[in-house]
């Protein structure tokens, strides 16, 4: 095999990916995209395997092919890693996704660091310096994706408390492992060693962890998408480190997605990303939840709302991350296909940081049945509220806050929400009259036009559906 | 502690301050609740159902001899004295009009909750008797109307010929006229309405009727949530208006009422005339010495002319179960405010608005007025010594319309540096990971939305073509043990990636469906 051939084939596979992005910006598309993206995969790794089995030829010289007993160690593992992740994915509860979002981000950082060792460790000369600085770089990138995924992970699974962990000069800890790294990097150009590789690794390591760890279940939504963003650059580092374009082009697809991703929550949280990564809600000392008088709320219960809904002519469900808890997706779409059966127009208001992922809700409602096209974004919905009679909050709180328009001393001030309070009756269910994540009392709830459903979320629409 | 609930003495009134319902609510508050027998009888809620729902059925003095009466008419005499000292009674008491009853109840030393001096603010709502009955007197009045007018409200074409709607003009927007409306308007009539306050004229028009605007320059806003008394200039414009309304109208229903004075004469003997036969008017407020001239407490009088004017003072207990079950719930509403603990111990706080207003009465004393309080400014601010914490929205930053460029052109020359210094091939990388990142911003900038978790988990699976750079290493697993088993290691990771991505990204966008 040429070496041409391979490179080219990189090049295919590189549109494919592209192409497989670019499928998934409309649901019908969105399928072939993903074939795309199998198709490209297919091609590379066909003629990387074939580059490794093989003798290439190129301009430079022949590359020997690697020792013949690597052919069937390399097909076991591929095999055991296919089924371990057909498993994963096939067993996967559509509430679990967060988690194994997380999960795949740390073998794409470990690979990552993996590759790097690697890389360092087959070769016996280290002169060349750009090539030490983007090993160095590689693995850096990928311990941090790597244990921030895993503890993303822990703490998307609830196995480990979602709070945020805050060590004094958290941020410092932060800023001095970065200053550590970048010293650390130049003195890895002039003199590399395996010890000052694994010192730095260990520091990333570490870094990983205490970033995420200091980040609260909130803003799981943007650490995700960051961590999906750094596996992508740690991708693209490998890349740079072996010369590889394919695994450039591919790293910094995912790079910019996943930041782009960051970017659309951190927007509509109205929080700089930076603030984001530095801590969660109000630790920077601001005062919250004066004890201001909101007034009552007024109670209700499943039979009036089923009244309401059936005497309704529009209804709007906004969901949060309580739904997904509650597991009340399967009624809520029981419920909306009920209302719709008596002629009821029934849509979804999705916020863009309803959920622990992007796009989180939607999954939710898609595997419940829910049709997609009557699941509508913040800004599709937000001016349909004063012509709606009934808005049903489903374990929502700060995404339907008022305060965030017009209470500028409110920490989530400024932060686009749905505008529910315009409808003509808005239905709260929630567990309690407790805060949402950003700790901040919700107005809303002691509206006038607001009546509050206590309780489990599935139990209560459950009563509804029997109630209608 | 106990509540009673006494058989009402008015021979007339057929509602009962609870039902069977809200006494499971009071029980539930804690406390023990007797019913006098046959309290309910003629709102149909028999004795039978009081007594499933947890109360007990008692005589009158038992009744009376509880630590808290609960009834909707002002007590008589007998009845005060057979309350003993102490106790609390919660009902209607019209403190306005009648200082000597307030002065009979402190002599008890009872303490005294008048229903119908709720504060009109939003958070009271819940137990304002007047709005609740005024809904049901405004029901109840278009439906009198309906009984004494000779024909149809909704027009309708026939076999037998062409309908024409009933007309009907309510006077005063307040709770009782917009049910009026929303009655009127669902008999099928054509409504209009009028009211003091212009700022009524969205409410009127949701319901479904027209406003009928008094064209004076002159603003009516009241800071108590109730009608004033009008201008002389605006009177005469307003005499105008509804003498041209009467000749053309079938039905008036007038609601008109200002707190603790008589009732403003709307509708003159003159205007009363020119109506055609047959029309019916209400006046709701015959009570209060009645909006309409001519019109007699509790009977209709047809004039000469052959119009019917109904003056029904109790046109909320003509509803007797509806009516009883609405005031059970604003006295349950009452008993949560006041029972914090929900211990069956009923605890004032003067300091409270709500409750300040609707004490009349506190242990002995008088304490009707209360202080007035002003509902359409903005809600108190509790006073505290401390500074209050305004935080002052940051002034958004002026950026100078260079600071971009500047910034632009300070990175392309540190990347020119650095490209400077760099070996050949690496541009050529460079180059590639440029065009993917801005291609990669494009691609994703277009993904729907909904579609964000498929994006990802699809991510997943493309950022496992790191497996290349461990199958790379491969060509040097002979030489090194190390090499081999980190290779081999991120090959089974990378692959897990790669077919767990796939596999997931293929099952959730199986799961999207069209309606």
């Amino acid at each position: 095999m040429t070496i041409t051939l391979q490179q080219g084939s990189y090049i295919i596979a590189g549109l494919a990916f592209i192409l497989a992005l670019a499928g998934l910006s409309k649901h019908e598309t969105a399928k072939r995209g993903n074939i795309y993206g199998i198709v490209g995969m297919a091609i590379a790794l066909l003629f990387t395997i074939l580059g490794t089995v093989l003798t290439t030829s190129s301009a430079a010289g022949d590359i020997p092919a690697a020792p013949g007993w690597t052919i069937p160690v390399l097909i076991i593992a591929m095999l055991i890693g296919a089924v371990i992740g057909i498993t994963l994915a096939l067993r996967v509860q559509m509430t679990g996704m967060p988690e194994l979002i997380a999960l795949l981000h740390s073998f794409v950082g470990l690979t990552a660091v993996l590759v790097g060792w690697n890389s360092y460790l087959e070769v016996t000369d280290h002169s060349d310096k750009v090539h030490s600085v983007e090993l160095f770089i590689g693995v850096f990138i990928g311990a941090v994706t790597f244990t921030g995924s895993i503890i993303a992970y822990l703490k998307l699974s609830a196995k480990m408390k979602s709070a945020p962990l805050m060590l004094p000069f958290h941020n410092w800890i932060n800023l001095g492992a970065l200053v550590v790294f970048v010293g650390l990097t130049v003195w890895f150009a002039i003199t590399p060693n395996l010890i000052l590789l694994a010192i730095m690794t260990v520091i990333a390591l570490a870094l990983g962890l205490h970033l995420v760890a200091s980040i609260g279940g909130g803003d799981m939504p943007v650490v995700v998408s960051m961590l999906n963003s750094y596996s992508g650059w740690a991708a693209a580092a490998a890349g740079f480190t072996l010369d590889n374009d394919l695994l450039i082009i591919t790293g910094s697809l995912v790079g910019s997605s996943g930041a782009y991703l960051s970017y659309i929550m951190c927007k509509a949280m109205n929080r700089s990303f930076i603030s984001v990564i530095a801590g969660g809600f109000g630790s920077d000392g601001a005062v919250v939840g004066e004890a201001k008088d909101y007034g009552d709320y007024h109670e209700t219960n499943a039979a009036d709302v089923a009244t309401l809904l059936t005497n309704a002519s529009s209804v709007i469900i906004t969901p949060g991350y309580g739904m997904a808890v509650a597991q009340a997706q399967g009624p809520v779409a029981d419920l909306t296909s009920k209302l719709r059966a008596k002629g009821v127009e029934v849509r979804f208001g999705i916020h863009p940081v309803a959920g622990r992922l992007p796009g989180h809700m939607n999954v939710l409602l898609a595997e419940a049945k829910v049709p997609y096209d009557i699941v509508l974004e913040m800004d599709e919905i937000n001016d349909d509220f004063p012509n709606t009679d009934v808005v049903l909050v489903i374990g929502a709180n700060d995404t339907v806050n008022p305060a965030a328009l017009d209470d500028p001393s409110s920490p989530i001030a400024g932060m686009p929400v749905l505008e529910v309070w315009k409808a003509g009756t808005v239905v709260v269910f929630k567990r309690s009259m407790n805060t949402g994540y950003a700790g901040v009392q919700n107005p809303l709830f002691f509206n006038d036009n607001t009546l509050m459903l206590f309780g489990d979320a599935k139990e209560r629409v459950e009563d509804i559906i029997r109630a209608l | 502690m106990q509540i009673g609930i006494p058989l009402e003495s008015r021979p007339d009134e057929t509602r009962v301050s609870a039902t069977p319902k809200t006494v499971t609510q009071l029980v539930g508050l804690g406390y023990e609740v007797v019913v006098e027998r046959g309290a309910g009888s003629k709102a149909s809620y028999p004795d039978a159902d009081y007594e499933a729902a947890g109360a007990t059925l008692v005589g009158r003095g038992d009744a009376w001899a509880s630590d808290i009466v609960c009834k909707i008419n002002p007590p008589i005499d007998a009845e005060i004295q057979a309350m003993s000292e102490g106790a609390t009674f919660i009902g209607l008491i019209n403190a306005a009009r009648s200082p000597e009853l307030l002065e009979k109840l402190a002599e008890r030393k009872l303490t005294v909750l008048a229903m119908d001096s709720v504060p009109r603010i939003s958070r009271a709502q819940s137990l304002d008797v007047l709005s609740s009955m005024a809904n049901i007197a405004g029901y109840r009045a278009v439906i009198e109307a309906a009984n004494a007018f000779g024909s149809f409200f909704t027009g309708q074409v026939t076999a037998a010929g062409k309908v024409p709607p009933a007309k009907v003009f309510v006077s005063g927007a307040g709770v009782a006229g917009l049910a009026a409306i929303g009655t009127a308007r669902s008999l099928g009539a054509i409504v209009r309405a009028t009211d003091i306050r212009p700022e009524v004229a969205e409410q009127v028009e949701s319901m479904g009727a027209d406003f009928i605007n008094v064209d004076v320059g002159e603003q009516q806003e009241s800071s108590d949530g109730y009608a004033k008394e009008a201008s002389s200039d605006y009177a005469e414009a307003a005499a105008a208006m509804y003498a041209e309304q009467s000749k053309d109208v079938d039905i008036i229903v007038t609601t008109a009422l200002i707190p603790g004075k008589p009732a403003p004469r709307l509708i003159t003997e003159e205007m009363v005339r020119q109506m055609k036969p047959g029309s019916v008017v209400v006046d709701m407020a015959a009570a209060n010495g009645g909006n309409v001239a001519g019109s007699v407490p509790d009977d209709v009088v047809v004039t000469p002319n052959g119009v019917k004017i109904i003056g029904y003072t109790d046109l909320a207990g003509r509803l007797p179960t509806q009516a009883s079950q609405l005031y059970g719930t604003n006295v349950v509403n009452l008993m949560k405010l006041i029972t914090p603990e929900k211990d069956g111990v009923l605890v004032l706080d003067m300091n409270d608005v709500v409750q300040r207003g609707i004490t009349v009465v506190s242990a002995g004393e008088v304490t009707w007025p209360p202080p007035p309080i002003a509902v359409s400014a903005a809600p108190a601010v509790p006073a505290t010594a401390a500074p209050p914490a305004v935080v002052e929205p940051a002034p958004p930053k002026k950026r100078s319309p260079y600071a971009g460029p500047i910034v632009m052109a300070v990175c392309a020359l540190a990347l020119l540096a650095l490209f400077w210094v760099s070996p050949e091939n690496l541009l050529g990388h460079f180059m590639v990971f440029m065009l993917s990142v801005v291609i990669g911003f494009y691609v994703i900038g277009n993904v729907n939305h909904a579609l964000h978790t498929p994006l990802m988990s699809v991510t997943n699976a493309i950022s496992g073509i790191i497996i290349v750079g461990s199958l790379v290493g491969l060509h040097s697993a002979s030489t090194s043990a190390a090499v081999a088993v980190l290779s081999i290691t991120g090959i089974l990771l990378a692959s897990i990636n790669i077919f767990g991505g796939f596999t997931v990204t293929q099952r959730m966008l199986t799961m999207f469906r069209k309606a």
